[in-house]
């Protein structure tokens, strides 16, 4: 279909001069705004990307409680611990302990998709939202047996694999033990059944969710299924949600380069893998901030390596798995990748080529995720577009500035509250994959190992990085800039477009994607020439609003 | 009630309903420059947000009180001080509603003496009204946050001057802004002055901005609020409300404002009794638009009973709309064989025999304090020919293969929801037409020769 296309638009006059804009008198402009202690801190969050020295850029506050009042995109640490890490499995049944409200509001919202069929039993519980349903009654006098009856109920009636409870707000204040409920639940039901403590004031935002959930599965799940699938190159691949079908996609290409997917945490995913996901050789990480603590742990208890690597945008494909074959350094492995790789191309450098005369040189913003804010500026690369600022709601300083960053990284009270699990090797399951010296260097055929560089060095000096934008930053910056397209989240999408400015979620995609690997790019070149080039923003300005002085001539008359 | 369920479930499976705080957001956001403030966890304000904006497509700003660990140890006072002064530095509001959340109110702060305490320190400086209402997510639903938010801002708000009344206070209940808009429309054409609360008909469906909006514009202003003591009478939509303490009957209370407690008026029947009560108060006569608005109603009842008769319907969502919708469906001869609710007020099945004078005849089900799950166990067993609700049920309507009209909150799959008309005659036309339409289209599709003349 021909998109429909308008002619010229008011920011094309504009983005020619951006560059005359002094970031430094923008940034002092907003933060003039503010209450003294309020600026003092979201200055430390604002921040001009520069690089330092050799191996640093500049230091960006990140990972801190959003201040009161201050209105922030930022969920809290049961969204991240049930709405995304463990939402997108579908044989698991994800109980939410409490008032309603939580159970409801995290009710399939991130479009995440699954393939039940891949799956022997079949089950999908996804499309169902499981809650306790707290009461007043179970406030004062306390919600144990509620949650037993309910754990009782949805076995009786699903007879699932995995049954898992989420903590809401209320359920520590009143006393009730998640955990011993369901150890309890465990030992009579016969089936994994355990409980996170992810009440919502933990942590400063999402991120906290993330990593209790990254605790719960590595203590409960992985390591239960010891079966050796058949298969070369055997990888789970981290962080990936199977938002829009992108698993699919990445799926399917693993296929055809002869790379064995054992576990994907979690999209199109199943407790099945997980139990089994300690088989797998290599850990890959797309989602660093939502997923590293279990590549972390499964290489201390298992001995698996891990490679960052990223499948938005061609190139980052292509890269990622150059990486991959070069870590395993088996030439039928890089041969294929490589014929892969040219099969994949053409198709993808003809849309390169269509899209960019009408894309180029045009700006972006996006202020989304603990990743995904850096990986799709690649995609905007490729179509020749610039993305001016960036910034993620819940990451922390290494996704920023890269892992190298992580010793120097102050511990606060609100990260101290979230556990961090001693791991130690397994007496009869560590099994180093690789050479000793290779993970102690952390580097392998000269491929980096555990090595995570940030957003920041791949941001030109002179653009903004902002850590936990607020509405108002936000308002100002595209005031400021009138970027061709913005990117952030559905509380975000609304008052973008009342500027006349298309917006597009990178958390659910809208209604659009795949996005992932090769033709999930060229998707992507397709969708933001469509959005950006779009003719409903001439509509904006009626005709007497373009043409004033027609008006006032009418009315002198 | 929970006796009328058919399986006595303990958990909640797709909840047909939300949490109190909601309700209560929305009525701020409905009040001119006015700001929502969830005292609790940063999730509360972002998951409502999230909803909010999704089924409005608008910016709604809801700011929190961002609890710590520490917070919910030591008390949230000092949290919803600083939020209160850093809304009033970014925002410069007229109001800030306070609403609290499970979290705050589990631990017990006590938020009417905290904001009591910050005006004290700040006196002298020209303060934004501040009202507090009380939303423990664990009690009740998001209809309940709703009106106690509207009470609460008329118990703090509204005063007597001793002018001479007029105007009528309107509480429409929870409506699409473009049923605001038309209840407006109705009184601007009654000639009556009024005033609804709230009034999120601009604020939550506006245009595009030529400039930066701090708070969009509209909604019922301090100013107006502080009249309602004035009022000549006060409206109130709502069966269900009509048995509560509401913000009409408090102004009736303090201020000896007649209250009119009346149902949503979505079918003639209901929408009679509104017109006929307009004029009453106001002593002028239905404006002749409506009269014909009216005629045209009955007029397409007349042509199009014979596709709707004696169809079935699952109805659900609040119970006020379950209410309205079904007094409505079951005026034009489709028998609302299931009427659904996850509100729990006790008076569902007495006010819908009040509505529906054949309810015990029929077999008519009516369900309070449920979730999709027994929605869905029930209707399977009704076999209907429709749903008509909000988005939510749409997993039944495509287990069972039926259409789902989809009205009311939420509307997360469908565009427009802002501007869904549910109410009056002209509301009634067309959901008139929609749901004719959907039965013809029904027929149409099932038959095997593909008539295009039905």
């Amino acid at each position: 279909m021909e998109p429909m296309r308008k002619e010229t638009t008011e920011y094309e006059e504009k983005t020619d001069n951006w560059k005359d804009i002094d970031p430094k008198k923008v940034k002092q402009e907003i933060m003039e705004k503010y209450p003294p202690k309020v600026a003092r801190k979201r200055s430390k969050h604002f921040v001009i990307n520069k690089k330092v020295d050799d191996e640093n850029y500049t230091e960006i506050q990140a990972n801190v409680r959003t201040i009161p009042g201050i209105i922030s995109q930022r969920g809290c640490c049961y969204a991240g611990c049930k709405g995304v890490v463990m939402g997108p499995t579908r044989d698991i049944i994800n109980l939410t302990h409490g008032p309603i409200g939580c159970g409801f509001y995290s009710w399939l919202t991130r479009r995440n998709q699954t393939d039940p069929s891949t799956t022997p039993d079949g089950h999908n519980f996804m499309t169902y939202c499981f809650s306790t349903d707290m009461e007043e009654r179970e406030i004062i006098f306390g919600g144990e047996k509620k949650l037993k009856a309910a754990i009782q109920e949805a076995y009786d009636i699903f007879k699932p694999k995995m049954i898992s409870v989420f903590a809401t707000c209320p359920v520590g204040l009143i006393g009730d033990d998640i955990h011993s409920v369901t150890r309890e639940m465990e030992k009579k039901l016969g089936i994994t059944i355990f409980g996170f403590s992810c009440e919502g004031y933990k942590g400063v935002s999402q991120s906290a969710g993330h990593h209790v959930a990254n605790n719960g599965l590595f203590q409960h799940v992985i390591g239960l299924d010891d079966t050796v699938k058949e298969g070369d190159y055997k990888v789970n691949l981290l962080g990936e949600y199977n938002i829009g079908g992108d698993a699919f996609l990445i799926e399917d290409l693993f296929e055809r380069c002869g790379i064995t997917l054992i576990s994907t945490f979690s999209g199109n995913s199943s407790v099945d893998h997980f139990s089994n996901s300690h088989t797998a050789d290599l850990n890959l990480i797309m989602c660093h901030r939502s997923i590293n603590y279990v590549a972390d742990m499964m290489e201390q208890k298992y001995g698996i390596p891990w490679l960052k690597i990223n499948f938005l945008s061609a190139e980052a494909t292509s890269r990622s798995l150059r990486k991959i074959a070069e870590y395993y350094g088996d030439q039928k492995l890089i041969d294929r990748v490589e014929e892969v790789i040219a099969e994949e191309m053409p198709a993808v450098e003809k849309a390169q080529a269509e899209i960019r005369p009408r894309l180029e040189g045009k700006l972006a913003m996006m202020f989304v995720g603990g990743s995904r804010a850096h990986h799709y500026q690649e995609l905007f690369k490729e179509i020749g577009m610039i993305t001016i600022a960036a910034g993620y709601e819940f990451a922390h300083r290494d996704d920023y500035e890269g892992r190298h960053v992580l010793p120097k990284i102050k511990v606060d009270a609100d990260s101290r509250n979230i556990e961090e699990l001693d791991v130690q090797k397994d007496p009869e399951k560590y099994n180093p994959r690789i050479d000793k010296k290779e993970l102690e260097a952390e580097e392998r055929h000269g491929v980096r190992l555990k090595d995570y560089e940030g957003m920041m060095p791949d941001m030109e000096e002179g653009d903004y990085v902002i850590d936990d934008i607020s509405q108002y930053e936000t308002e100002k910056l595209i005031e400021t800039y009138k970027p061709a397209i913005f990117c952030a989240g559905i509380k975000e999408k609304y008052m973008i477009q009342k500027h006349g400015i298309p917006m597009k979620q990178l958390h659910s995609y809208d209604t659009g994607g795949p996005y992932a690997v090769y033709k999930g790019a060229v998707n992507f070149y397709y969708e933001m020439d469509r959005m950006i080039n779009s003719k409903v923003w001439d509509h904006i300005k009626a005709p007497w609003e373009k043409s004033p002085e027609l008006s006032a001539m009418y009315a002198y008359e | 009630m929970k006796a009328q369920k058919n399986i006595e479930y303990k958990a909640t499976s797709n909840a047909c309903k939300l949490c109190s705080p909601l309700g209560a957001s929305l009525v701020f956001r409905g009040i001119e420059k006015s700001m929502p403030l969830l005292h609790g966890s940063q999730g509360c304000s972002t998951y409502i947000r999230r909803y909010l904006i999704s089924h409005f497509n608008e910016p709604v700003d809801i700011a929190s009180s961002n609890f710590t660990e520490e917070t919910t140890i030591f008390g949230g006072g000092a949290n919803l001080k600083i939020a209160v002064q850093n809304i009033i530095k970014q925002y410069d509001p007229e109001l800030i509603g306070v609403a609290t959340t499970c979290l705050s109110e589990t631990i017990g702060d006590d938020v009417p003496l905290i904001l009591r305490d910050y005006n004290k320190n700040d006196s002298g400086k020209l303060s934004p009204a501040i009202v507090s209402v009380s939303t423990p997510s664990y009690s009740g639903t998001h209809i309940d946050g709703f009106h106690g938010a509207v009470k609460a801002t008329v118990d703090t708000i509204a005063e007597k001057g001793n002018i001479e009344a007029k105007h009528v206070n309107i509480f429409p209940n929870m409506l699409s802004p473009e049923d605001l808009r038309h209840l407006k429309d109705i009184f601007f054409d009654f000639g009556a002055e009024h005033i609804m609360l709230p009034d999120y008909s601009q604020t939550l469906d506006g245009p595009l901005w030529s400039e930066y909006q701090k708070i969009p514009e509209g909604g019922t202003t301090v100013k107006q609020i502080a009249s309602m003591g004035d009022a000549a009478a006060s409206i109130e939509f709502g069966r269900i409300l009509a048995e509560e303490e509401s913000a009409g009957k408090l102004l009736k209370k303090k201020f000896q404002v007649p209250c009119y407690s009346l149902g949503i008026p979505i079918g003639v029947n209901e929408t009679d009794v509104f017109f006929n009560a307009l004029s009453t108060i106001t002593g002028k006569p239905v404006p002749e638009k409506y009269v014909q608005e009216r005629g045209r109603l009955i007029d397409a009842y007349a042509d199009g009973h014979k596709y709707v008769f004696e169809a079935r319907a699952v109805v659900y969502g609040e119970e006020d709309l379950v209410i309205g919708l079904a007094s409505f469906l079951s005026e034009i001869g489709i028998v609302p064989v299931l009427c659904a609710s996850g509100g729990e007020s006790g008076h569902l099945k007495n006010k819908l025999c009040q509505v529906i004078p054949d309810f015990e005849t029929r077999g008519i089900e009516a369900l309070e304090g449920v979730d999709f799950v027994d929605i869905g166990d029930a209707a399977k067993k009704l076999s209907p020919d429709f749903l008509i609700g909000s988005s939510k049920g749409y997993k039944i309507a495509r287990e069972i293969n039926k259409p789902l009209i989809r009205v009311g909150f939420p509307i997360h799959d469908r565009m427009g929801g802002a501007r869904i008309l549910h109410i009056g005659y002209k509301g009634t036309q067309q959901l008139f037409d929609t749901i004719s339409n959907i039965i013809i289209a029904s027929k149409q599709d099932a038959s095997s020769v593909g008539y295009t003349y039905m």
